[in-house]
């Protein structure tokens, strides 16, 4: 019976030794089959309970059961060992080098006055204004008639038209400014109106880095009962700290346009202190609001006009208004 | 507009440094856009005479000048300017001077020859806009006298304003400086001419006649006798010259003084030449034809104005420039002053009809003052009195219709509820009376007469107006409106932002070319010529509004790949303007978005469009082969949705991108965005998700080339029902096994019930009903 334990103990000893020695898992199979299998140490032990005494037979018992654990243990141990270096071997021939791989995928990217519309569009939008559109190429009537330009008005020689063949000569023309929607959203809306109508114009302008025959505009207009001045003043002050931030202010200085009275310009001052000329503005004059089929008795308003493009502009440090519409690739891929 | 501080002061006491006055100015609205310090900074300026001039003997646009700076030596002077002879008197800065702009003068060498100083132009020291030539300098002032002293200048503020066109009022410089009293709380007044009249009244030695009393509103006439032409005193040449007008003589500076001063615009007429001395004011017939001041014989037309003389014969045209026959030289001695009120509409068009618009025809345009004639004359006789110019008596005066002015009712409420502004009665009468406007009370409001120079003001909100300018824009607490509405996009509008960010993602970059196309370029594109065409183009290269977006793509990326950037993937979202076939108020315009993938081919854009229909959720679209205008024509579809065409996909017409310079093929997408988003797309129907499983089967047949695999996608679809529910071509290949004219098209059909496992029966059935439906309908067997 001694002799058995002895054998038990030497097993697992010799077990300990030849796991850690087993080089890979199919070495550690082939262990595993003789430390544990039908010629195993441990199996011929156990064919010999039979020949002890009931006493012994339990206590070797014991110890058969003890050391077919601790082996099982030794090799699971080994085997988790060696396939852990196994897969890290695999994983270590999959290497690559991942910046092979950067090689500037990339989006699409809208084009930087799409931007700056949008962002116009959410900022007001947020003020609770809605977003109104009309076509290019317009009547008289709501291009300048409507805009209280009486015909042949000098001020009308403020805008360079460009006309087009369609219709009455002089009729129809390539709008100036995005001001005509304002008399097409009167005309379909009933007050109250609070309205941005962002869009293309175009003058009678030869291209430079300031000027370009077509360009970009963003007209607001609110009609409601009680609309004062001061909401002119105060709405384009909020529009400023909101769009430019909260370091810059805004001024309006007397100006004219037929179609406000009164009307300002539009000036922000920078930080550094310098004052940048943004917008045309002014309180919707009566004439408009007629021509829109409202009383101006009961209803007033104020309206307010600015270059899109420039706002573009200004946000990237782009010192030429050309490039907006070269479309060179190299241009278009940097917003 | 320029005025400066010291003119202004004649009429007001203005106080404040010059930038504070500045500030005032715009704040009144005539915006300050240049302040410049004149008469300063010009110490070390002289007066030299020009002893030689030589040719530089290695340089062709400079010239070796020798003057005498005083100390009667010869001193060498490069010069870029050819305008002096021996003997003129110019400016020289001598060295160690600094130039008003910072430039400090130095002795330098100029092509190996010395430059001892440098001479002026007018510019340089700050006097008018002539950069052209030297200031040749009148007089006989000593060599070496400073410059300052020579010419009498004084330190002083020029102020170029930006004058509105409603305020004809500050198109004169007693105009500005009654706004700006206004604002400084100063008095102002025009000072009373001192002249004193003699010799024979010229009631009796001129006869005016207004015949169309709709273009002349008023006309007076003045007779001056022993008038001498000569130079003006320098202070007032110093005047003309800071605000832009060159000094011609004594009689054309005064004209001019008079009308930057007053702002009214005048005339002279050598009387003797004035036929039977009579001035008939009347419209010119068509073809009549006057030779005006600058010798140039001119046409003219029923809506021109003409002064005529008593035989009938045009001297002048109305407000726009005088006749040849009649203008005052050497021999002159009696001058018929005119100052006349003309029909601004009548000088517009006639101004720009003939091309001449000029100091006085701006001023007229914009409306002049009809009342300050009498004053304007008598400030003309003043300024010319010095040089023996008399006055006669009597002011003939002719009177035309001129616009009603009439009191106008202003509501005290009104004011304030249009400028959110608690102003009292008594306030705003103050600030009105405070630029001439006439007020009386009346109740609660107030009747207001507006002064005649301000013909801009005639109804009340141009008054509330100058109650806002005047007291204070600043001043005016700032609100915000709350709006009562809810802010949003409209759905179009939403679905042009997926439209853009669905291309963005898909790697292309947004173009924005211009709308203008060449004549001729919608025909190289393959397109048809029905762009609707400017009628006053700036250029005749810009001179079609683009009927398609295609031009300035291809353009685009022609552009692109001159700087060897190909391979370019683009989208743009604009309108495209047609000629409507039918007669309609606008021409047709619609909003497209094109798509060009530069070295790709068709099925690109295919996979673009798909993409956007997927974004966009735009159902039941079809592929219809089909050529279009200008696009391949094997390799392009219409696009259908739900039976209505959207648009084009395919390629570029190999000849089209010839035409356009575009080195490699062009996949194409062009959709119609205002037909597109008006049908039936998003909001998809939720279908719920099956929790049995599915088979898939694969078919692969032989199909005719002429048979579109969409054609057997939708025969699959048909054919296996509900039980169908994904379907997707995974292989196409073509060669020997095939057979000519025939390729294989493979597909993966997933088949799945929502309420049970399908049998195997049930998947073999499922599948030969397909290849029976597949086999049956079109030229396609299926391969083993």
């Amino acid at each position: 019976m001694e002799d058995l334990a002895a054998q038990l103990d030497a097993a697992v000893a010799d077990a300990a030794v030849a796991v850690a020695a087993a080089a890979d898992l199919d070495a550690l199979a082939v262990l595993d089959t003789d430390l544990l299998g039908k010629k195993s140490v441990v199996t011929t032990v156990r064919s010999h309970l039979g020949g002890i005494d009931p006493e012994g037979r339990k206590v070797v018992g014991r110890r058969v059961n003890e050391v077919r654990t601790e082996i099982e243990v030794l090799v699971a141990a080994r085997r988790a060992e060696l396939a852990a270096e196994a897969r890290a071997v695999v994983l270590e021939a999959e290497r690559l080098d991942l910046t092979e791989f950067d090689r500037g995928r990339r989006l699409g990217h809208r084009h930087v006055v799409t931007q700056t519309w949008e962002r116009l569009e959410d900022l007001f939008v947020g003020m609770g204004y809605t977003v109104a559109e009309g076509p290019e190429i317009e009547d008289e009537w709501h291009n300048f008639g409507a805009l209280n330009f009486p015909l042949d008005h000098p001020a009308r020689d403020m805008y360079d038209t460009l006309y087009v063949d369609h219709g009455e000569p002089q009729s129809t023309l390539l709008r100036t400014h995005t001001s005509p929607v304002q008399v097409r959203v009167m005309e379909t809306q009933e007050p109250p109106i609070y309205s941005i109508m962002p869009g293309r114009v175009f003058r009678s302008d030869t291209a430079d880095a300031t000027h370009m025959p077509v360009f970009h505009q963003i007209e607001g207009l609110v009609v409601d009962r009680g609309i004062t001045f001061g909401d002119l003043a105060g709405t384009l002050e909020a529009f400023t700290r909101a769009y430019f931030g909260s370091d810059f202010t805004s001024r309006l200085r007397p100006s004219y346009f037929p179609f406000t009275e009164p009307s300002a310009e539009f000036d922000i001052q920078r930080p550094d202190g310098s004052w940048l000329e943004l917008a045309g503005c002014g309180m919707v004059h009566p004439n408009v609001l007629r021509a829109g089929g409202l009383d101006p008795e009961e209803w007033s308003g104020f309206a307010f006009g600015f270059g899109l493009d420039r706002l573009a502009l200004m946000r990237h440090g782009i010192d030429d208004l050309r490039e907006l519409f070269r479309n060179d690739h190299r241009f278009l891929e940097q917003f | 507009m320029k005025v400066l501080l010291s003119w202004l002061r004649d009429f007001a006491p203005i106080e404040g440094d010059p930038v504070a006055i500045g500030d005032q100015l715009s704040d009144l609205g005539l915006a300050v856009e240049e302040m410049t310090a004149v008469g300063e900074g010009l110490d070390g300026i002289v007066v030299a005479r020009v002893l030689d001039l030589r040719r530089h003997p290695d340089a062709d646009r400079i010239q070796l000048v020798d003057v005498d700076a005083g100390d009667g030596e010869a001193l060498q002077i490069c010069c870029g300017a050819f305008n002096m002879s021996v003997g003129d008197l110019v400016p020289l800065a001598t060295l160690g001077a600094v130039m008003p702009g910072g430039l400090e003068i130095a002795r330098r060498k100029l092509r190996g020859e010395w430059s001892n100083g440098m001479l002026c132009s007018p510019t340089e020291i700050g006097l008018g806009d002539d950069a052209d030539g030297i200031l040749l300098l009148d007089g006989e002032p000593t060599p070496g006298t400073p410059l300052t002293e020579a010419l009498d200048l004084r330190p002083d503020v020029l102020y170029d304003l930006e004058v509105n066109p409603n305020r004809p009022d500050a198109m004169s410089v007693s105009g500005v400086a009654r706004d700006l009293a206004a604002r400084q709380g100063v008095p102002f007044a025009i000072p009373e001419p001192a002249v004193a009249e003699s010799g024979d009244g010229a009631a009796g030695r001129a006869t005016v006649e207004i015949l169309d009393e709709d273009l002349c509103g008023r006309f007076g006439l003045r007779v001056l006798d022993g008038v001498v032409v000569g130079t003006s005193p320098r202070w007032l040449a110093n005047r003309l010259t800071a605000l832009g007008q060159r000094p011609i003589n004594s009689v054309v500076d005064v004209s001019n003084y008079v009308m930057l001063e007053l702002g009214q615009p005048n005339h002279t007429y050598d009387l003797d030449r004035v036929a039977g001395a009579a001035f008939r004011v009347r419209r010119a017939a068509d073809g009549e034809v006057i030779e005006t001041l600058d010798g140039v014989e001119r046409t003219l037309t029923v809506a021109d104005g003409v002064i005529a003389d008593g035989d009938d014969t045009a001297i002048g045209i109305a407000g726009i420039m005088g006749g040849a026959n009649t203008e005052i030289d050497d021999s002159t001695s009696s001058v018929a002053l005119e100052m006349a009120w003309w029909d601004p509409m009548t000088i517009a068009t006639s101004g720009r009809r003939l091309g001449l618009r000029s100091e006085a025809s701006a001023r007229f345009e914009r409306g002049c003052d009809p009342e300050v004639v009498d004053l304007a004359m008598r400030r003309f006789a003043e300024l010319l009195a010095p040089s023996g110019a008399t006055l006669a008596p009597d002011l003939v005066d002719a009177r035309g219709n001129l616009p009603a002015r009439e009191a106008i009712r202003v509501r005290t409420g009104r004011v304030n509820a249009l400028l959110g502004t608690d102003l009292g009665r008594g306030r705003i009468a103050e600030v009105l009376q405070s630029i001439g406007f006439g007020v009386t009370e009346a109740g609660d409001d107030l009747e207001v007469v507006v002064p005649s120079f301000r013909p801009d003001s005639s109804t009340e909100i141009d008054v509330v107006e100058e109650v806002a300018r005047m007291h204070g824009y600043g001043r005016i607490e700032r609100t915000v409106p709350r709006s009562t509405l809810t802010g949003h996009l409209t759905p179009y509008q939403l679905d042009r932002r997926t439209v853009r960010s669905t291309m963005a993602g898909l790697g292309l970059d947004e173009v924005m070319p211009v709308p203008f196309l060449a004549p001729g370029d919608l025909e190289a594109a393959g397109l048809p010529a029905d762009g609707v065409t400017l009628v006053n183009p700036l250029v005749a290269e810009e001179s079609v509004m683009r009927a398609s977006l295609r031009p300035g793509i291809l353009r685009t990326l022609a552009y692109n790949a001159s700087h060897r950037m190909t391979g370019l993937g683009v989208f743009e979202v604009g309108h495209v303007y047609r000629r409507p076939a039918e007669p309609q108020p606008l021409p047709d315009e619609r909003e497209h978005l094109a798509v060009a993938l530069a070295g790709r081919e068709a099925g690109e854009a295919v996979s673009v469009w798909s993409a956007l229909a997927d974004a966009l959720a735009a159902r039941d679209y079809a592929l219809v082969a089909e050529s279009a205008p200008g696009l391949h024509p094997s390799r392009t579809a219409r696009i259908e949705v739900g039976g209505v065409s959207v648009g084009n996909v395919g390629e570029v017409d190999p000849g089209v991108l010839e035409a356009f310079e575009v080195p490699e093929r062009v996949a194409w997408l062009e959709v119609d965005l205002d037909t597109l988003l008006a049908l039936p797309h998003g909001d998809k129907p939720y279908g719920r998700v099956s929790r049995y499983p599915s088979s898939d089967i694969d078919l692969a047949f032989a199909v005719d080339e002429g048979t579109p695999a969409a054609a057997v996608d939708v025969c699959l679809r048909e054919a296996g029902g509900d039980l169908l529910v994904d379907l997707s071509l995974f292989d196409v290949f073509r060669g020997d096994v095939v057979g000519e004219g025939r390729r294989s098209l493979a597909f993966t059909l997933r088949l799945q019930a929502g309420d049970r496992t399908l049998t195997d029966a049930e998947v073999a059935e499922v599948r030969s009903r397909c290849i029976s439906a597949v086999e049956g309908s079109l030229p396609a067997t299926l391969r083993g």
